[in-house]
């Protein structure tokens, strides 16, 4: 499998790919945004046919519309009921910009799909660097706000209370789940991309009860879910994003039934 | 010592309260009580320097830490940190090693302050109401406070666990000469355990005596 440079190249990137993701998967569960997750990366596919019909690169476009579109939520409103609906609004907004997008350039259907629903052959040695030097920076920023971002995290009201600057910290957090997003959507596609980022996160919390193993076990998870992946779409040639969603998912449902057989023991 | 001088505060037109003249002193257990807008959150903001007076003057030692135990918090079944992680969550970062050894020394003194030790493994999510309380207490006590604010830490507790958790507070208070505002409705509470009410009233405030504190005025809007 190896003697491809694709595979290599998509190992490599995957790689940084799950240990970003699973990183910022336990934040993402344990702010409770997983919802937000998910539209973001709906605006992730309109910003990379934004960036195809401009002619920018897919990433970069999908970084630009990410970004800009977490910043701004991070401002919406506080109260939650209006934020969900706020965040349902945009999100059908940007999949209809984003077919508004394709539909306008001149580049083929299965560009689209690759977006949409992720592709391992299509990864460059250079979008690996970039994807690299992503993932990279978004575990710097996790390391320099790892204690007030858990604080804040766990027990927003308690950080508030203790005089911790949460407004600043939760855009902090909302710039690198943009990155993520974008860096993740290049191997499972901008659909599922929320799988990476929710569910490792969401199977760690039934099984350990700290922070730095949360982490270590949302990224072990998400790790073991693109190489087994990655495997099996190369021997199979099916799809990469279903095994990815489909060891996901089953991992998710066992914690799930460990945490309640626990709870009966 | 905090001590009010005819403190005033206003949102745009809208007076909070006006003229608040009280003193509460080192080692104190003091009941702070008022109606549901009373003015009780604002006090306690400008008390821990969040929110500034619009005149008078309070005047507090801005070097001593506050701990504030607030009243609502997001925890359900499904929260994952167990009561020692939870109570770490408060703890600032640090590489070096002898930092660590005396954090976790702090820890297991503050676990042992709050009768924790024995529950410091059980998920916060799973605890009773009475242990999430003292989970949050222990909390607040992590960065050594000499005035330890309670927001109503008694409210959704029943009687016998509602006195485990204030004969924690008073132990602090005598055996650590902790400044202690309770904020509360509970007059039971109030009798027990503090030594002065301060009532909010009309828009301001009326600094009673604990022995002269009665049933009625908290129907009155305590």
């Amino acid at each position: 499998m190896f003697e491809y440079e694709f595979m290599r190249e998509a190992f490599i990137a995957s790689t940084f790919i799950a240990i970003t993701a699973g990183l910022v998967g336990v934040f993402v569960v344990s702010r409770n945004m997983s919802f937000l997750s998910h539209t973001l990366s709906e605006i992730g596919f309109a910003g990379a046919a934004f960036g195809i019909l401009v002619g920018i690169s897919p990433l970069a476009g999908m970084i630009i519309f990410t970004l800009v579109s977490s910043i701004a939520v991070g401002s919406l409103s506080s109260e939650s009921s209006r934020r969900e609906a706020s965040i349902s609004a945009i999100s059908s907004l940007f999949i209809g910009l984003g077919i508004l997008f394709l539909s306008l350039s001149s580049e083929s259907s299965s560009y689209a799909t690759n977006i949409l629903f992720g592709s391992i052959v299509g990864i460059s040695s250079k979008e690996v660097n970039q994807l690299m030097i992503l993932a990279l920076f978004v575990i710097f920023v996790f390391i320099i706000f790892y204690k007030p971002l858990s604080f804040d995290s766990f027990d927003h009201i308690g950080a508030r209370a203790a005089g911790l600057k949460t407004r600043l910290l939760s855009i902090a957090f909302l710039v690198t789940l943009a990155l993520s997003v974008s860096i993740g959507a290049q191997i499972v596609g901008s659909l599922l991309v929320f799988v990476l980022l929710t569910l490792p996160g969401a199977t760690a919390k039934y099984l350990v009860h700290s922070v730095p193993k949360l982490i270590m076990v949302s990224v072990g998870l998400s790790l073991a879910g693109v190489w087994l992946g990655l495997y099996l779409a190369f021997v199979t040639n099916w799809p990469v994003t279903f095994f990815i969603s489909g060891f996901e998912v089953i991992a998710y449902f066992l914690g799930l039934s460990y945490k309640n057989w626990k709870l009966n023991h | 010592m905090i001590e009010a001088k005819n403190l005033t505060k206003r949102f745009g037109k809208q007076l909070v309260f006006e003229n608040l003249n009280f003193t509460i002193n080192d080692g104190e257990f003091i009941s702070l009580i008022g109606p549901n807008g009373s003015g009780k959150t604002t006090l306690v903001k400008i008390i821990m320097g969040l929110e500034k007076e619009t005149s008078g003057e309070l005047l507090i030692d801005k070097k001593q830490t506050i701990g504030y135990v607030p009243q609502f918090r997001n925890i359900d079944l499904d929260y994952p940190l167990d009561m020692e992680q939870f109570i770490r969550l408060n703890l600032k970062f640090t590489m070096s090693p002898a930092k660590r050894r005396e954090n976790n020394l702090l820890i297991t003194d503050i676990l042992k302050r709050t009768h924790l030790t024995e529950l410091k493994n059980r998920p916060l999510g799973l605890a009773s109401g009475g242990e999430k309380q003292k989970a949050y207490l222990a909390q607040a006590l992590l960065n050594n406070p000499k005035i330890l604010i309670l927001d109503e830490s008694t409210a959704s507790l029943d009687v016998e666990v509602k006195m485990q958790l204030m004969d924690l507070v008073q132990e602090l208070n005598q055996k650590e000469h902790l400044t202690v505002i309770f904020i509360t409705h509970d007059y039971e509470l109030t009798k027990k355990y503090t030594h002065r009410a301060l009532f909010f009233r009309d828009k301001t405030i009326e600094d009673v005596e604990v022995k002269n504190v009665s049933e009625d005025m908290f129907e009155m809007g305590g």
